[in-house]
């Protein structure tokens, strides 16, 4: 297995930690990860992305020119990576902000309201956690419980009241993709 | 031990911190600023010392007088930052002491980009300031090797009283990775018995200094100096080869280029061609003897040098080639790294031009 995946929004959509997410539960699941920013002057509203790569072998590069799957949360990101998704790769769009559609036919195309769905859980916030579970119930990158241990982790202690609304909205984001079967 | 997730700048701070830095001095910059981020953090909760100073030039005469009272001293900066210390490094290597510096190298000349970069090479082999000194140097390529060598490069600068550099470009100070805090080589260090710590029963009181009124004195340090970075040349030289026993062409690259290349032998031995990387870890002292070797081989029939700068450390694989084969070069510069595909396609021309 070989994922390099790019994971880009506008900042505070959570792109970022989508990739950190995915790169803990791959290396807690004994996968080489690596985990990349963007980094630049970037302006607040801008856009910001990560490089994530899921190998089971010794990782080289950890950026590339063209990645096999893309999560696009905002229209600037689809605009800039859709077209260097590699021919049977998968792009994944959060169809909430973007209503654009993919011209391409060589990619599979998953369009995720995740604003809606996360609305719909009661966790507006976790637009980001809809996409993880869309991504993780498509790719398989990663075991679900994995994930779920990671974020029962991430809001322990104090933050515990959030964990059901995040485990909520991570599931949704897996059910929802099921209709792509 | 369990792997855990870091990322490069928050590494370079724990591994000091774990090494038994007693002193940090820095000023934020980026691509680095996460370094004194996390020490202005953890240093106080392990009761030692964490200075914002004014500036670069501050920071580096702190980490001077804080070695020359026998402490473990620290700063991080990148580029621009560098340039600024190079007066302080070297007068702490005029006056033998111990220091840890880190270079998170971006683009230059000039304030130049935020973006990683490769081109302060010459700078950090050349010894960077004035006079006959150099600055052991270690270019880690990921994140376990940054822990690693973060910890070893404090017992390193105390074994031979040298300031040590490690030189990372930017990348590798934002890139997250699991690493293990895995124990590193500890060294028999000699005391500190030079150290200003007050005269404490000594009839002499201890001098830390590299100002010599007699040119006979100077020499003799100098003397001493030279032979001290000769064990150096001789002891600490670093490298790894990947695929250079059968290779009909090495590429030669350090940090993040190097690991790069590790995607580009992959694809161009799929493609039947033989590909190897020779990767200095030690800049200074350069690996001469086993790329020289390598590159002697019949298999080989030439070089190509992979730099994220225009240039600089291809003079060091020339001299240690020493004219046996031709060497190529592929570099970008300002902030860009190259990718996998223009080192493939620069490879392949450079065998073309060879036939």
């Amino acid at each position: 297995m070989m994922i390099k995946l790019i994971s880009a929004g506008f900042g505070g959509q959570g792109a970022l930690a989508i990739g950190k997410n995915l790169v803990e539960a791959g290396m807690r699941e004994g996968l080489e990860v690596t985990w990349t920013p963007s980094y630049g002057p970037e302006m607040r509203g801008g856009t910001a992305n990560c490089s994530v790569v899921l190998s089971e072998k010794r990782i080289g590069s950890p950026v590339f020119s063209s990645p096999t799957d893309l999560i696009a949360l905002n229209l600037p990101s689809l605009n800039k990576f859709a077209g260097k998704v590699k021919p049977g790769g998968n792009i994944f769009i959060n169809s909430s902000t973007v209503s654009e559609k993919v011209e391409r036919s060589d990619v599979n195309v998953y369009y995720v309201p995740c604003g809606e769905i996360a609305d719909k859980v009661g966790n507006p916030k976790a637009v980001n956690m809809v996409m993880l579970g869309a991504y993780i119930g498509v790719s398989e990158a990663v075991k679900v419980e994995t994930v779920e241990t990671i974020i029962r982790e991430m809001f322990a202690g104090a933050k515990e009241k959030y964990i059901p609304a995040n485990i909520a909205a991570f599931q949704s984001g897996i059910d929802f993709v099921k209709q792509y079967e | 031990m369990a792997k855990e997730l870091w990322k490069g700048n928050e590494v370079i701070a724990e591994a000091a911190i774990r090494a038994g830095c007693d002193c940090y001095f820095g000023y934020p910059i980026t691509p680095q600023s996460e370094v004194p981020e996390y020490m202005s953090v953890h240093m106080p909760k392990h009761g030692r010392i964490f200075v914002q100073a004014e500036s670069e030039v501050a920071a580096i005469n702190m980490v001077y007088g804080a070695a020359a009272c026998g402490l473990r001293a620290m700063t991080t900066s990148s580029s621009p930052g560098i340039s600024l210390m190079q007066e302080g490094i070297s007068y702490i290597a005029g006056s033998r002491l111990p220091a840890v510096i880190v270079n998170c190298m971006r683009g230059g000349p000039g304030l130049g980009t935020i973006q990683p970069s490769q081109a302060d090479y010459y700078q950090s082999t050349r010894g960077g300031g004035h006079g006959d000194y150099r600055t052991i140097v270690l270019a880690p390529s990921n994140i376990q090797e940054l822990a690693d060598f973060v910890q070893e490069a404090f017992d390193i600068a105390d074994y031979y009283r040298n300031p040590v550099m490690i030189a990372v470009d930017g990348m590798i100070g934002q890139i997250l990775e699991p690493i293990e805090w895995r124990p590193v080589k500890r060294r028999e260090l000699p005391p500190k018995d030079w150290a200003t710590t007050g005269k404490r029963g000594r009839k002499t009181p201890n001098l830390v200094t590299s100002l010599f009124m007699d040119p006979e004195d100077c020499d003799r340090m100098n003397q001493l100096m030279g032979e001290n970075l000769k064990r150096i040349e001789e002891n600490e030289t670093r490298y790894e080869a990947i695929g250079c026993d059968d290779a009909e062409i090495i590429l030669v690259a350090y940090g993040t280029p190097a690991r790069i290349i590790i995607s580009v032998l992959d694809e161009l031995r799929t493609q039947g061609i033989k590909a190897g990387l020779f990767r200095p870890i030690s800049l200074w002292p350069f690996p001469e003897k086993p790329l020289h070797d390598y590159v002697a081989k019949d298999n080989v029939k030439l070089v190509l040098d992979v730099e994220m700068s225009l240039g600089q450390m291809i003079d060091d694989v020339r001299l240690a080639i020493k004219g046996k084969k031709p060497v190529h070069f592929y570099g970008r510069a300002g902030g860009i790294v190259p990718t996998v595909e223009e080192i493939i396609e620069a490879a392949k021309k450079a065998l073309k031009e060879a036939k």
